[in-house]
């Protein structure tokens, strides 16, 4: 044998001890931090803590609410809180995408009218479930050394062109790209988004896991272009410099590659903190929190009165389509569109 | 050990015949149970779709996605098992210069979160990579794809190759060096008694660790969807993340598991019932220290090469994002509570893992009957589901059946636990099999009760396969997401899921301090078992 053989036989109760000491602990730490005047929030927030966390930490810390936040993809939160159903702990359900609240819908309560009336119509949903936070646009993505401004197209539509074959990157597992279909499928029916898609699946359009690979790519020259949101670009420019061979482009002849969405939250119907969730969705609508989002995260107010970041293109010169967020929930049709005409298996 | 496969069965196998008893066979019952969870979830989904399940996995190009899953699957675990048996025994068995440093440094790369080390590869070797960059002046104007099979196959062979190194480590210091020296002694070179002697001892061990691989691999998103790779586990994920569809994302699943399962069945098929304890007396001490000679410093290249790729090169780059978001002004805070709130939840993770697996691996190996058998090959299924899809399936049955649960701690232990509890019973079985029944014989005729002939001789004895495999929970815990983002109580936050917070929004410094603190967090507990193995 051999002569000092690595022993679990005294360790094993020992960590067993440890185990219940450990979650009894914490288990009585969970229920004593109830204890708050202002009461609690739980927040299910699609939005990554890199970009919301400041301005969630400044709720709490102005109405002493105890905020607890569980953050993860948008999606896979929606996923859980159908999987939970009314038994849900969660109050506020902050979505980095309408789809996302969509899928839920059937869960949220109706927010009070004033809440609603601080963002323009079409940035909330048509049954006052949930509204939109701040703005995001989608854009062309390009790199400026491998593509002159003359030759950026007016519209989405011309990528189909030949002369575009293997110079472009899209993500067509995105949600913000998904949303963008629907769009698009509203504004030019599904025989010519259908023709769209075929045409970019024919020019060999890279596929991107996400915006910020596709960012990453036009800046290395992997890919000319691609079909991105607009504020991804920022924080490259942040920590790489203006050298960043990247730029954005808003199509200047509109239609769906010129829309501009939104970030939202709506409110539970079984929210056990319900007035405290609603609170929260006004604070997110404040000119605090709305200039937050303008200088911190680069994206668009909603709220009047708020100045748009120097550095974006202004609202107002974007060809902005009009589509109706009730025209952007078929989420379903765009992914059977997609399948069938080759982008998705 | 040491009978080479196939070597006669004797009275050993006395114990087969006998019942099991309770404290073996009711904990592997219940670790069972909680094994059919995922699975029992899933076909609630699927079940959702009534007769459509058919259409639905006939409509997802099943076909294609199968044949690629399996090209990437097979490459994968050959390339970790060349490279895990390799590394093990350079480390435990030769002269190979910085031999510890070697021991922790390549057991590392496994806390690595896989979609991370696939962007460092496109942005190192991608068609524009550095790389690329390095040779335009030669004339190179972009690289050869890296996307698809190759990059998918590179990230997971340099990230997963541990899977295998450890329990082969495991093995190697407990094996009985005498059959090798007697195949040295009739004249058999170093490179035939490898092949032919040693290697076949180690079977136990390698098989173990290339079944978590090849599962591994299965069900890995982070890696595939980077490198555009469509497998199996990319198709559940579009379900899940972009379509918010249940119900395929489930059919689907279910029909990952009926894969794992099959492969499975057909690793147990097979394995035969080759022994590989000691049939005599001996003793199990160190062996020979192998001189490589000139082949020292290749062999120091070769080990330092599979570093620098799977550790340093990423190290490299993390630090220079680090450094590079500093100069610009980037605001980094140092991530205490998420460090502290990885090592608590993976630390009862593999304490939890290890103490569950010694069961199931004692049931299969003392007691082997079909019942054993196939409570051993469940523990494997949750490792082959994608993290989402057991993460959703503990949020049904924790509201179901355990709500005060729901959102703890505990919970998400116990999803860790069911995830990735074959890395443990397959080191500890692996372990096990190098132990003869006959020294719990031996302590039963001394009078002991077979409980405390288990506890006195059999248990000290795998103390090192079982620390194997709590290292694996530990480290695969470490950089768990998709669970972890579905379970984990809100609030709480680990160093997984931070830097996934950072990387998907570009936070470059932010996603590269995480990491470098994942690696750092990674590393004490590599060195405690380096140091407990010496011993």
């Amino acid at each position: 044998m051999h002569p000092h053989p690595v022993s679990i036989r005294h360790l094993r109760p020992k960590l067993l001890l440890a185990l219940v000491a450990l979650i009894a602990g914490l288990t009585a730490a969970g229920c004593a931090s109830d204890a708050n005047d202002a009461g609690s929030l739980v927040l299910y927030s699609g939005r990554s803590e890199s970009l919301v966390d400041p301005i969630i930490q400044e709720f709490a810390a102005l109405t002493g609410i105890d905020v607890q936040v569980k953050y993860a993809g948008t999606a896979s939160l929606a996923a859980t809180l159908l999987e939970e159903g009314e038994k849900s702990p969660a109050d506020v359900f902050y979505a980095q995408d309408p789809g996302g609240l969509g899928a839920v819908e059937g869960m949220l309560a109706a927010l009070p009218a004033e809440t609603l009336a601080n963002v323009p119509e079409w940035a909330r949903s048509p049954e006052g479930l949930w509204v939109g936070i701040s703005g995001r646009a989608r854009v062309l993505v390009y790199n400026p050394e491998r593509v002159s401004e003359s030759e950026l197209p007016a519209s989405i539509e011309d990528l189909t062109d030949p002369k575009w074959k293997g110079r472009l990157g899209w993500a067509p597992t995105n949600g913000s790209f998904l949303t963008m279909v629907t769009g698009m499928r509203a504004l030019w029916g599904e025989e010519r988004t259908r023709a769209w898609i075929e045409g970019m699946v024919a020019n060999e359009a890279g596929i991107y896991r996400n915006n910020t690979t596709q960012v990453a790519a036009a800046a290395s020259g992997e890919i000319d272009l691609g079909l991105v949101n607009h504020y991804y670009l920022y924080r490259f420019l942040a920590e790489e410099g203006e050298s960043f061979a990247a730029r954005n482009y808003h199509p200047s002849g509109g239609g769906p590659g010129a829309l501009v969405m939104v970030s939202g939250a709506g409110v539970l119907a079984t929210a056990p903190n319900g007035e405290n969730a609603r609170k929260f969705v006004n604070f997110l609508l404040s000119k605090v929190a709305q200039q937050y989002f303008a200088s911190q995260t680069f994206e668009y107010p909603l709220v009047e009165g708020v100045l748009t970041n120097r550095l974006l293109t202004p609202l107002a010169e974007i060809n902005r389509p009009d589509v109706a967020l009730s025209d952007l929930s078929d989420l379903a049709g765009t992914t059977e569109l997609l399948r069938s005409a080759g982008a998705l298996p | 050990m040491s009978t080479v496969p196939g070597a006669p069965k004797g009275t050993t196998r006395a114990a087969a015949r006998a019942r099991p008893p309770a404290y073996i066979w009711v904990p592997s019952v219940a670790i069972a149970i909680a094994m059919l969870m995922p699975p029992v979830y899933l076909g609630v989904r699927a079940a959702d779709a009534g007769t459509g399940v058919f259409d639905i996995l006939l409509n997802v190009r099943t076909f294609d996605i199968l044949v690629r899953t399996f090209a990437l699957v097979g490459i994968v675990t050959a390339a970790c098992v060349a490279l895990g048996v390799a590394l093990a025994w350079l480390t435990v068995r030769t002269d190979l210069p910085l031999r510890r440093t070697f021991t922790v440094l390549t057991a590392l790369p496994l806390v690595i979160p896989s979609y991370l080390f696939a962007r460092l590869l496109v942005i190192t070797l991608g068609p524009k990579g550095t790389l690329q960059g390095w040779l335009e002046p030669l004339g190179v104007e972009r690289l050869p794809e890296i996307f698809g099979l190759p990059g998918a196959a590179l990230t997971l062979s340099l990230l997963s190759f541990p899977y295998v190194l450890l329990p082969v480590r495991a093995a190697l210091l407990r094996s009985d060096p005498s059959l090798e020296e007697a195949s040295r002694g009739l004249g058999r070179n170093g490179w035939t008694t490898f092949v032919r002697v040693t290697l076949p001892m180690l079977r136990p061990a390698v098989v173990a660790g290339a079944l978590l691989v090849a599962l591994y691999t299965m069900s890995d998103f982070g890696a595939v969807s980077l490198l555009r790779y469509q497998t199996f586990t990319w198709a559940i994920y579009i379900q899940y993340e972009s379509l918010i569809d249940r119900t395929v994302a489930a059919a689907l699943s279910l029909a990952l598991v009926t894969l794992a399962l099959t492969l499975l069945f057909l690793e147990s098929r097979t394995r035969g019932r080759a022994e590989y304890f000691r049939a005599s007396p001996g003793a199990a001490r160190d062996a020979a220290v192998v001189r490589l000679g000139r082949w020292r410093w290749p062999a120091a290249g070769f080990a330092a090469a599979v570093v620098g790729a799977s550790l340093a090169a990423p190290i490299a780059i993390l630090l220079f994002w680090v450094v590079r978001g500093l100069g610009a002004g980037e605001s980094l805070t140092l991530l205490w509570s998420n460090t502290a709130n990885t090592l608590y939840v993976s630390v009862l993770a593999a304490a939890v893992a290890a103490a569950a697996g010694i069961p199931v691996a004692v049931f299969a190996v003392r007691y082997p009957s079909a019942a054993s058998g196939a409570i051993e090959r469940l523990t494997y299924v949750g490792f082959a589901l994608p993290g989402v899809a057991v993460g959703l399936a503990f949020v049904f049955f924790a509201l179901a059946v355990a709500q005060p649960i729901y959102q703890t701690p505990a919970l998400l232990v116990f999803a860790y636990v069911v995830l990735f509890l074959p890395a443990a019973v397959g080191t500890t079985q692996a372990s096990l099999r190098q132990v003869s029944p006959r020294l719990e014989e031996a302590a039963r005729g001394l009078g002991k009760s077979a409980a405390q002939a288990f506890r006195l001789v059999t248990l000290p004895l795998l103390g090192r396969g079982v620390l194997a495999g709590a290292a694996l929970v530990l480290l695969l815990t470490m950089k768990e997401l998709p669970a972890t983002l579905i379970l984990a109580p809100p609030g709480f936050t680990t160093l997984a899921t931070s830097i996934w917070s950072a990387e998907t929004e570009a936070f470059f410094a932010r996603t590269a301090m995480g990491a470098l603190l994942l690696v750092l967090a990674a590393t004490p507990p590599v060195l405690f078992l380096v140091f407990r193995e010496r011993r």
